[in-house]
Formats: structure tokens, sequence, C-alpha cells
């Protein structure tokens, strides 16, 4: 069993673009293959996805037929995730030393409008207008904000680092600054949540290569690993987008058992992270994703924003980029645009909104229907 | 009016019932009750009419269609109040709200109701929970 290195990674920005998505991966293939230092022609496997950008592998004709194993991914908002674990798994295993993850999306503006009979549902429960993944998020949110104490603010404050971090982030789409008092003030979306507090479906596409422990040192890019990953579904009792019933008694999200999974594998904890991005589909998932990953207490994060910890130059910060909230969320890309971010930071080369510090240790955790979440812990 | 759906709640001399299943080999309890096939595993039981707000939200813009079949446009599109309502030792249901003005709170009791629906050609019944004893 091999370590398993990040050796390149690269992005096309997310937002909205003339040209399509596969393009847009390719492009980010690219840009990772440029910053390994490795041809194409080196790459002996890849894993890829998108959800309505086509056949991930449509890229092997622009990047050239080298016959090489090629597996698209398709595992809903957790696409990419699944995808970098897929290829971290590959290496691990001593199968392979040097394999792309490639993910891209091009989504049609404004909400996904799922169809009842895609997930097994009855047709009333879309006909009565029940079927809208921001109304889970709404729901989710309420509950929680009424059981923990957290304030409307609290939202707007999450919003408002997302916006300032982005500025500095070439490859996020909103980079302008909104102030708290625009972000409140916006339109209400689905109570409690406004405007500015949901991220939209984009564009983008995103690639990272992996490296064997041999093979890394040989491209001398030896510098950032895996110390910890897992992929976990649902469990009875946990709250998912789409459910006309949920069970009296409760159980853990797929967030809080990949966390628990991947802080194991690691044999860290949630205090040796310098710093987190975590999904962020609406305000509220960010600050539920802080405790479900074991950041703090369910509560405890009214303080940690008052108090800006999840800043840039914050005890943990979240979301260095912007997250999902500034740079949308093209499905197969975003996940792994996360670990894009972390292996930025960590190699120092964030520009303006480079954590200070030296940050060592990155997490990653992406969450999505129908009730998966992915962790990647990434350190040098 | 006809239902919206076929077996989704049924009216007793007591009022309306939504209708679940529980399951015969352990007793789970299931809304809405499955069709086809799956029913064979299933009792129909008639849940609780009445139960506590488990959390709620507003929708303020028209669902796209399909799915949604409601027969306002974009401009007379009414916003309503949607969530779940824990039934008491049973399971707790997704439904539309009425909260009749009042500011809802988790916990609130909530009670059964069929309401007319308007499809484009038709008119069905659906159900929601309205908000009890608002002012207690």
């Amino acid at each position: 069993m091999s370590d398993v290195y990040i050796v390149g990674a690269g992005i096309h920005p997310f937002g909205r673009h003339p040209i399509s998505g596969l393009e847009q991966g390719v492009f980010a293939a690219r840009e990772a293959l440029k910053d390994a230092g490795v041809a194409w022609e080196d790459i002996q496997f890849a894993f890829g996805g998108s959800a309505a950008a086509g056949a991930a592998d449509a890229a092997l004709p622009i990047l050239g037929l080298t016959g090489i194993q090629f597996i698209n991914v398709a595992n809903g908002c957790a696409t990419g995730g699944s995808s970098l674990l897929s290829a971290y798994w590959a290496i691990k295993s001593g199968e392979f030393d040097l394999g792309l993850v490639i993910g891209f999306d091009k989504h049609p503006r404004g909400a996904f409008n799922a169809l009842p009979s895609e997930t097994g549902l009855p047709e009333w429960y879309g006909e009565t207008g029940l079927m809208l993944t921001t109304q889970f998020f709404g729901m989710k949110i309420r509950r929680y904000m009424e059981l923990n104490g957290i304030s409307q603010r609290a939202l707007g404050l999450v919003a408002e680092k997302a916006f300032a971090n982005a500025v500095h982030a070439p490859h996020a789409w909103r980079r302008e600054a909104v102030s708290l008092d625009d972000i409140l003030n916006s339109q209400v979306i689905v109570d409690p949540l406004t405007k500015y507090m949901f991220c939209s479906p984009s564009e983008g596409g995103a690639a990272l290569i992996l490296a064997s422990e041999k093979k890394a040192r040989e491209l001398g890019q030896a510098k950032v690993k895996f110390i910890g990953a897992a992929m976990r579904t649902r469990m009875p009792g946990s709250f998912e987008v789409f459910s006309p019933s949920l069970d009296v008694e409760r159980g853990p999200s797929p967030a809080e058992i990949a966390s628990k999974a991947a802080f194991e594998h690691a044999g860290l904890g949630p205090e040796d992270i310098d710093i987190a991005q975590l999904q962020d589909t609406e305000s509220g998932a960010e600050i539920m994703h802080m405790a479900e990953n074991g950041f703090c207490a369910p509560g405890e994060q009214e303080q940690w924003l008052a108090e800006g910890r999840t800043k840039l130059d914050g005890k943990l910060p979240v979301n260095t980029d912007g997250g999902c909230l500034a740079c949308g969320e093209p499905i197969g890309a975003s996940g792994l645009r996360q670990v894009y971010e972390n292996f930025v930071q960590l190699r120092g080369s964030g520009g303006g909104r480079q954590v200070p510090g030296d940050p060592k240790i990155g997490y990653s955790q992406v969450y999505g229907a129908p009730g998966i979440a992915a962790v990647a812990i990434i350190g040098k | 009016m006809r239902p919206i759906a076929p077996d989704l709640f049924v009216e007793t001399k007591d009022g309306p019932r939504l209708l679940g299943g529980r399951r015969k080999t352990d007793g789970k309890i299931v809304f809405p009750l499955p069709a086809g096939a799956e029913r064979a595993y299933f009792e129909t039981i008639e849940l609780s009419p009445t139960g506590k707000l488990w959390s709620w939200t507003v929708q303020r813009f028209r669902p796209k269609s399909p799915p949604y079949a409601g027969d306002e446009d974009e401009k007379n599109f009414k916003p309503f109040a949607l969530g779940y309502v824990e039934l008491p030792g049973e399971i707790i249901v997704e439904s539309r709200l009425e909260f009749a003005g009042a500011e809802p709170r988790i916990g609130a009791p909530m009670r059964l109701e069929l309401v007319p629906f308007n499809l484009e050609n038709a008119q069905a019944t659906t159900y929601q929970f309205r908000l009890e004893n608002a002012h207690e």
C-alpha cells in the first residue's frame, strides 16, 4: 500500500461561460497536468464525472486516446468527492502510480427541478409543490436554529465571509463583497434563507493529479498527501431532501459518519485541522456542518461566527475561497474545488486569501442528494 | 372533488385521516402507503390527525412545472407554508401548512384538514395541517 499524493491541481473559473462544460473540464485537466509537470501520455487511469454536461470520458478524444482506464462517476452532489476517493483507493491499493481526477458541469439557471418518478416518489408529492431542494434547506436550518439558538444574523455572517473571501479567489464566481445588511435584507428565497444565503447551480471544471509516493518523489512533488478519506451514505433517521416522511427516532447525518470515519482513518481529531472547506449549499449548511464534522458543538456556531473564528485569520478558517456560496455549485466539479483550494492553501499560494501561519492540514467535506457525504483530509 | 391521489387519505366520521402503512415484519410505520407490489408487505393504517410542528418554511415562488401542477402562473401564485408535523409515536409527515397569520413555533399543535387544490383543468383535494389554538 502506498501513500497517495496530490501532485498537481487545475481549475476552470466557476460561473457562467460561453463554452461547454466539457471544455471547462479539459481546461482544468490541462492546468493540472502542467502544474504536476507530467504529460497526458503518462497518466495511467482517470475517474471523472459531470451531472448535467455529459460523460466525463468525452474528454478522452480531446486529451488523447491513450487507451487508459477511464471510469465515469455519477454520485449526485458527491460526484467530485466520489471520483477523488475512487482514484485515491486505486493508487493506495498499489495498482496504479499516476492518475487524473476530473469533474465539470454546466447547469441551467435557477433551482434544480427534480421529478417524483426519478426518485421513486408518488406524483402528488411534486404536483402539490413539495418537491424543491430549497425547501429542505429552509426546513433543516429552521429547526436547527430554534433548537440550538442560532440567529438570523449568524446566517448572514456566513454569507458575508464567503463573498469577502471570494474577492481574492480568481476561480470564484461572485467576487464582490456584500454587506451584512444587504444579505439580511435581500429577498427571502425560502424562509429563513435570503438570496445571498443560497448558492446557485453554475458551471466550472476542476482536476487533480494523484500519484503514489514513489511517483511523487520522482516528480519532485511529494509535498501534500492524503491522510484521511471516507465517503458515506444516509442511515435510518437522517433528514434528507425529498422525504414525504421521517422516522420519529432520529439518526446521524451522512456528514457525521463520513467525518468520524475520515478522522479515525487519519488518526486525527477536529482540533488538528488548520483549514476546512465545508459544503455550504446555503449559509445554514455551513453552520450545521461545522458541528456535524465535529469542529464545535451544536449551538456554539453562534459565538464562533460572532467572534470571526472561521474568517481567514480566525482559529479555523472555513471556505477560504468563498465556498459554494461564492463559486456556485457545478455538481461534478464542486467537491474537487474544495480539495483544489486546500491544496493551494497548503502550498501557500492563496494570494490575498492565503491563510496565515503556514496551514499544514486541510479538511474538505461535500454533501448532497440523496444523502451522501465525502470527506478528504490532506496534509503536508 | 377527487383526491389528488388514491389511498393518500380517507374521510372518517371523525374527520380526515392520512393513510400510512405498518410493515408486517417489524411494525415500522411509513407514509405514504406504498403502492404496487410493495403494498403487500404493509398493513394499511389511519395516522393520527393531530401532531406537533417539527419544522417549516415558506414556498415564495411558483415551483417549476413539471412536477408542480397548480393552475396559477408566476404572477398570481400565492406563497404557501410547508413543513413537517410529528404524529406522536407514529411518524413525522411532510405537508402544506396553514398558520392563519400566527407566528409558528416548533412544537406547536397542528391538525389535519382537507383543502381544494386547483389543477389546470380540474379541481382536486389535498391535505394540509392547520395550526391549532393559535392564541394559547
